[in-house]
This record gives C-alpha cells, sequence and structure tokens, in this order.
C-alpha cells in the first residue's frame, strides 16, 4: 500500500491577466514527508502555495490536499493546515502574546490560555511575550509566525521563504524544528533560496515560469540531470568565464575560487573547454555536478514565456 | 545651482509619475471641486421658496381664496394638504411634511368685515430657522395683499392680524438645529473613516493574507471589525447629548431609548459605506478620500448646513439616498419635536432600506481570496 499524499494536485494553473504565473503543476507529497519547493523569484511558487491552501482559486488543474478538495473544501482545508506567509503578517502592533492568543481564538482552540503558553515557552518567546511584534527582529518573527501557524497542530505545513533575511543559526534551529515536526507526523512543504536548505528536505521540487521541472531526492534530480561538470580553480576563471559565457547548451557559474562549467552533452562541453584546457592560470578537474549547477542548467533550459 | 534644479526636477517627475499611478487621487483631485462647484452653484440656495403648507380652514370662502392666493404669490408658501383637524394639522407638522399650517379661525370674513381685526394664525415648523425666516418675514405683506383686488378700502388700516407661532423653536435658536444635526455629522465621518480605514490597514499591512488563511468568514471580520466603532459612536454620542444639554440647553423632549435605537439603523448604514469602500481602495489614503467624498455632499446635501427644501429636485433626491439626511430629521424630530416611533418610521426605514443595501455590497465585495 502507498503512503497516503498530503498534497495531491494536478494540471494546476494560475493566470494573471494575460500571464500564466502557474502552468499545469502537478506535485504528489506523501504525508509525513519535508519537501522543498525551489525555483527563481517569480516562478510561480508562492501562488502555487496559495492556491494549495484556498487563497487563490486555481484557472485549470484540481487536486487535494489533506483529502480535502482544493477549490471546494478551502474553508475545512484552512482548519488543518498551516500556512507561514513569506511576509510577516502578524499584527506588529499587537504583543506576540496577544498575537498568538488572536490565533488561538480563530482556531476555537481549547484551553487557550495554556496552549499559548505552552507554545510561548516551546519557542523560548516566552521572556518576549509582552514585545511588540513589530519591534522583534527578523529571526524572532520568523519564530512567532511560526509558532502561529503551528498552534492549531496542523497535519500540513506550507512554509514560503521563512528563513529569507534569517541569520544561520536562527536557519539552523528553525531547520531543526521542521524534522522535528516531519517526525511528529506533519507534512513540510518549506519553499527556498538556500542550497544547503533544499539538501535538508526528503524531496525537491524544482519550478521556472510557472512550470515544474523536476522532483525527487537531492540526488535523483541531480542525476536526472544527466550533467558533466567541470571545475577550473585559478586566477585565470573570470577570463573563461567570459569566453564560455555565450556557448550554447553550457553553463557556467563561479563559486569563490573556482568556476563550474556544465552541460548535459559530455562531448560539446568537452570541444568547448579544449582551447582553454592548457590556460596554465587555471587547474581543471571533472567533478560531480551539483544542485547548483543542475539549477543552473534547468533554468538556462527552460521555456522563458 | 544647476544641478540642485535639477534634482528638484527628478523628485517632481517621481511625483507626477506617482500621482498619475493613483488613479483614484488623481480622480478625487478632479472630481471634488466639480463636486463643490456643482453643489454650490447649482444646488444651494438659502433662501428656499415655496415651502409646503398645510390649511386648516374654519371659514372657507372669497376670503379663505385671496389669502390662499397672497400666500402662494409671495413665493414662499405652496398649499399641499388641507386638513380638517388641529390633530392632522399637528401630525403633518411633526413629520415633516409641510413647514406651515395656516389656520383661518371660525367667523374670519364676519370678523374681517365688521373691522374687528381677526387673527390669522401660521404656525411655523422652526427647528431650522434658517429656513422659515424669510417666509415668515414675507407674511408682513399678507394683509395688504390679500385684500388689495377686493378689499381696497380695508388695505389701510391692517384689516387682520397675522400671529405666527414658532413651533419647537420658539426664539429661533441656531444651536436646536445644529447642536442634534451635528451628532449625525459627527458619526458620519467617524464611523465611515474608522471603518474604511480598519479594513484597508490590513490590506495595506499584508496582514490580510493572513487574515484570510484562518478559518475566520467574511462576515464574521466584518462584525468584529465594526462591533468596537459602534461603541465608540455610542460614546460620541453621549457626549454631544450632555454637552447639548448642559451649554446649549437643547430640549429633549422625545425618548432617549428611542433615539438609541435609530441610531443603530444609522450606525449601522454608515460603518456598511465604509466597509465598501475599505473593499475598494487599496491604501488608506484612497480610504480616507472616499470617506470625504461621501462626507462633503452628506454634509451639504442633508439639510444640516443649508435648508433641504431649498434645493432643486435632482438635489433633493440626492440628499433623500443619505444617510444623514434621514438621521437628520429623525434626530431633530425626537429631541425638538418630541417625536416617537409613528412620527420618526418614515426617515427609519430608508434608513434601514440604505444599511441593508450597503451591507449586501460590503459583503459581496469583500475579497475571501487573494485573487
Amino acid at each position: 500500500m502507498t503512503a497516503p499524499l498530503a498534497i495531491d494536485v494536478e494540471g494546476l494553473t494560475k493566470r494573471f491577466g494575460p500571464r500564466t504565473v502557474v502552468d499545469g503543476i502537478a506535485l504528489k507529497v506523501p504525508a509525513r514527508e519535508v519537501w522543498g519547493f525551489l525555483g527563481p523569484n517569480g516562478s510561480g511558487k508562492t501562488t502555487t502555495i496559495r492556491m494549495l491552501c484556498g487563497l487563490l482559486r486555481p484557472d485549470a488543474g484540481r487536486g487535494t490536499c489533506l483529502g480535502l478538495d482544493i477549490v471546494n473544501e478551502a474553508e475545512a482545508i484552512k482548519l488543518q493546515v498551516g500556512y507561514m506567509t513569506q511576509r510577516f503578517s502578524f499584527y506588529e502592533d499587537l504583543t506576540v502574546e496577544e498575537n498568538l492568543s488572536f490565533v488561538a481564538r480563530l482556531y476555537g482552540l481549547p484551553k487557550r490560555r495554556r496552549t499559548v503558553e505552552e507554545t510561548l515557552e516551546r519557542v523560548g518567546l516566552a521572556g518576549r511575550r509582552a514585545q511588540l511584534a513589530g519591534s522583534l527582529s527578523g529571526g524572532w518573527k520568523q519564530r512567532l509566525a511560526l509558532a502561529a501557524c503551528m498552534m492549531h497542530t496542523p497535519k500540513l505545513l506550507l512554509l514560503d521563504e521563512p528563513t529569507a533575511g534569517v541569520d544561520p543559526q536562527a536557519r539552523r534551529e528553525f531547520w531543526e524544528q521542521i524534522h522535528a515536526l516531519a517526525r511528529d507526523g506533519v507534512t513540510v512543504l518549506v519553499s527556498t533560496h538556500y542550497m544547503d536548505e533544499a539538501e535538508r528536505c526528503d524531496r525537491i521540487a524544482y519550478i521556472a515560469y510557472g512550470k515544474l521541472l523536476a522532483t525527487g531526492t537531492v540526488a535523483e534530480v541531480i542525476a536526472g540531470a544527466r550533467l558533466s561538470t567541470w571545475v577550473a580553480t585559478g586566477p585565470g576563471r573570470d577570463d573563461v568565464a567570459r569566453t564560455l559565457a555565450g556557448v550554447p547548451g553550457i553553463g557556467t557559474a563561479v563559486f569563490g575560487p573556482s568556476l563550474h562549467v556544465s552541460s548535459p552533452d559530455a562531448e560539446a562541453l568537452r570541444r568547448a573547454i579544449q582551447p582553454v584546457l592548457g590556460n596554465p592560470r587555471l587547474a581543471w578537474r571533472e567533478a560531480a555536478p551539483s544542485l547548483e549547477d543542475v539549477f543552473i542548467h534547468l533554468i538556462s533550459g527552460a521555456p522563458r514565456p | 545651482m544647476l544641478a540642485a534644479l535639477g534634482r528638484v526636477i527628478a523628485v517632481t517627475l517621481k511625483e507626477l509619475i506617482q500621482l498619475r499611478r493613483d488613479r483614484l487621487t488623481f480622480g478625487m483631485i478632479l472630481g471634488i471641486p466639480v463636486m463643490q462647484l456643482v453643489i454650490f452653484g447649482y444646488a444651494i440656495n438659502a433662501d428656499p421658496k415655496r415651502l409646503p403648507t398645510a390649511l386648516l380652514s374654519r371659514d372657507p370662502g372669497q376670503i379663505e381664496r385671496n389669502i390662499v392666493g397672497a400666500l402662494e404669490r409671495s413665493g414662499y408658501f405652496r398649499i399641499v394638504a388641507e386638513v380638517s383637524g388641529q390633530r392632522e394639522a399637528e401630525r403633518l407638522v411633526a413629520t415633516g411634511e409641510v413647514a406651515f399650517v395656516v389656520t383661518i379661525p371660525d367667523g374670519f370674513t364676519r370678523d374681517l368685515l365688521k373691522g374687528e381685526r381677526p387673527r390669522l394664525l401660521i404656525e411655523a415648523d422652526a427647528t431650522d430657522p434658517a429656513a422659515t425666516s424669510n417666509a415668515v418675514a414675507a407674511l408682513a405683506q399678507l394683509p395688504r395683499s390679500a385684500l388689495l383686488h377686493d378689499l381696497p378700502d380695508l388695505v389701510q388700516a391692517p384689516p387682520f392680524e397675522v400671529l405666527v407661532h414658532r413651533r419647537y423653536n420658539p426664539e429661533g435658536l441656531t444651536a436646536y438645529n445644529i447642536v442634534p444635526g451635528l451628532l449625525g455629522v459627527i458619526l458620519t465621518m467617524t464611523m465611515i473613516l474608522m471603518t474604511s480605514l480598519a479594513v484597508t490597514r490590513e490590506t495595506e499591512r499584508g496582514t490580510m493574507e493572513n487574515l484570510l488563511a484562518m478559518p475566520v468568514k467574511p462576515a464574521e471580520v466584518m462584525l468584529g471589525k465594526v462591533l468596537p466603532y459602534v461603541a465608540i459612536g455610542y460614546v460620541q454620542v453621549a457626549v454631544v447629548l450632555v454637552a447639548a444639554r448642559l451649554l446649549f440647553q437643547v430640549p429633549m423632549l422625545g425618548s432617549l431609548g428611542l433615539l438609541t435605537l435609530a441610531l443603530l439603523a444609522f450606525l449601522l448604514a454608515n460603518l456598511a459605506v465604509g466597509l465598501t469602500f475599505s473593499t475598494v481602495a487599496r491604501n488608506q489614503l484612497q480610504a480616507m478620500q472616499m470617506t470625504f467624498f461621501f462626507f462633503l455632499p452628506s454634509m451639504l446635501l442633508s439639510g444640516f448646513m443649508f435648508p433641504f427644501r431649498g434645493m432643486p429636485d435632482w438635489a433633493q433626491a440626492i440628499g433623500e439616498v443619505l444617510p444623514l439626511t434621514h438621521f437628520l430629521r429623525i434626530v431633530r424630530g425626537i429631541l425638538l419635536k418630541g417625536n416617537g416611533l409613528p412620527e420618526i418610521w418614515p426617515e427609519v426605514w430608508p434608513l434601514l432600506a440604505f444599511a441593508g443595501v450597503a451591507w449586501t455590497v460590503a459583503i459581496l465585495r469583500y475579497r475571501r481570496t487573494l485573487d
């Protein structure tokens, strides 16, 4: 028997005027998994997440969240889904405690005071309960937002770039919390721009220009791209980057002192770098492609609208 | 110097671009002066003519016809009803259907011809002294004008007396009219502004997205949003009424309980207007501009600042739609005339109808999604 799907949608499409922002996306997320949702800015991640939790009505496509229809049962979905918006959207002129209390009332949580109290303790906000939410730093705002959308113990968490603008320490703690939640049976879909966060996910989905380009574990996505990658290290990397920039089918990316050059066509790649292989200011080696190399390749290959 | 000019031009251009993008603001900048021109130029008339008048005649005949003719010739009076008893005359004045009742007493013609200088009684609704003062002043010419043609001999010494009885406000104090009216004006301003800002603020600050993602229904949000303002509205009412009583000695003849109930209908109507604006406005500035756009005609066309009956029909028609118009009649009626529910009902149901329509529009327009 296959695991039940927490998210099961197909053909999901959203248009804003003449622009198709999300174009026929199919997503099957098994319960209890942590999925990373990746893609460049404006690729349709936020729009997809909003359609999943009933904030936007899809123009085409259908599907379910936690077995509930995303179009007709949006109200029931809201009770079981926690959605953390990209921009902090709690009340800046309410205190931490007042915000949590407000959310607890809206969900009609029993033993509201105790729930709020426990939430404050668990996320370490007890000492800041009387502080206005607007005066919190980015990391604390993120904790508050996560705590607020977790209070009604949702079965599915939709997190829209929760770690944007948050320091590495807070990000690490955040991910520990996500994995703890997943162990407790919560399904998580989290959009991010960070590669290290993608690698913390059970599976990733990569979307660009509204189209889903790849899904699977990080290893599967990398293998699926069938890329060959060469790494050149040395002071001459910028010259080479400029030389190879215009070559079709070849993606380049600078990582610190190194230049990654990738292509799905190993032969073409070898021919392209042949002239510069002898450059004395560079050391060349063939390497396994990284997730980022794969993403650069996916974007460059994606049909632009 | 030239560089400074360049920077000034840069800022100016940026402002112009932003102004052009904000269509609503741009519209208001043009719309408000046009509205003011139309209202002040065409609608407002501080010297209302052809005021509705009831005739209570106990002495029909030629003299009666002469008096009626003279009244209508003066331009200020228009006989709209002929009543047979004092009770019906009372009702017409109380509901505001007529501004005057002209009573020709029994034996008027006989006494007139005997030279006994009978009295013609004219009761004026003086709740709004400005509306009736010119008409009352014109009455001085009435005896002469009524009899000049048929009985020129009698015209030399005034053949009859005109007794003017200023009802509800015998001293013609403007405060009696303005202070209760202010109640409506203040409530219109605060209720619409506060609610339109309350919802627009959620949109502007991005908290609306969160609110929509949580299991709370639109009607629940709206009701929760307006309830505090209903309470604030009643506090304002209490403050104004206490001031009206203590500082201006405004009479309070009717039931304050009835006023409290009628207020609810008025508050609901205004709150719904505010909510509707908040579903249209994209930011708090726009919400304020829309409030002003509604407030201006409310103030000018409702009978608060200028006599309602002085306005042309089209302006009166607009005025009849505005909640403030009806509320002014209710509050003046209850406080100054001691009206009860039967007399104010003709003004209450339009308020309820307005509130019903406005709430429907507000609820239908309220966004359930971010589409």
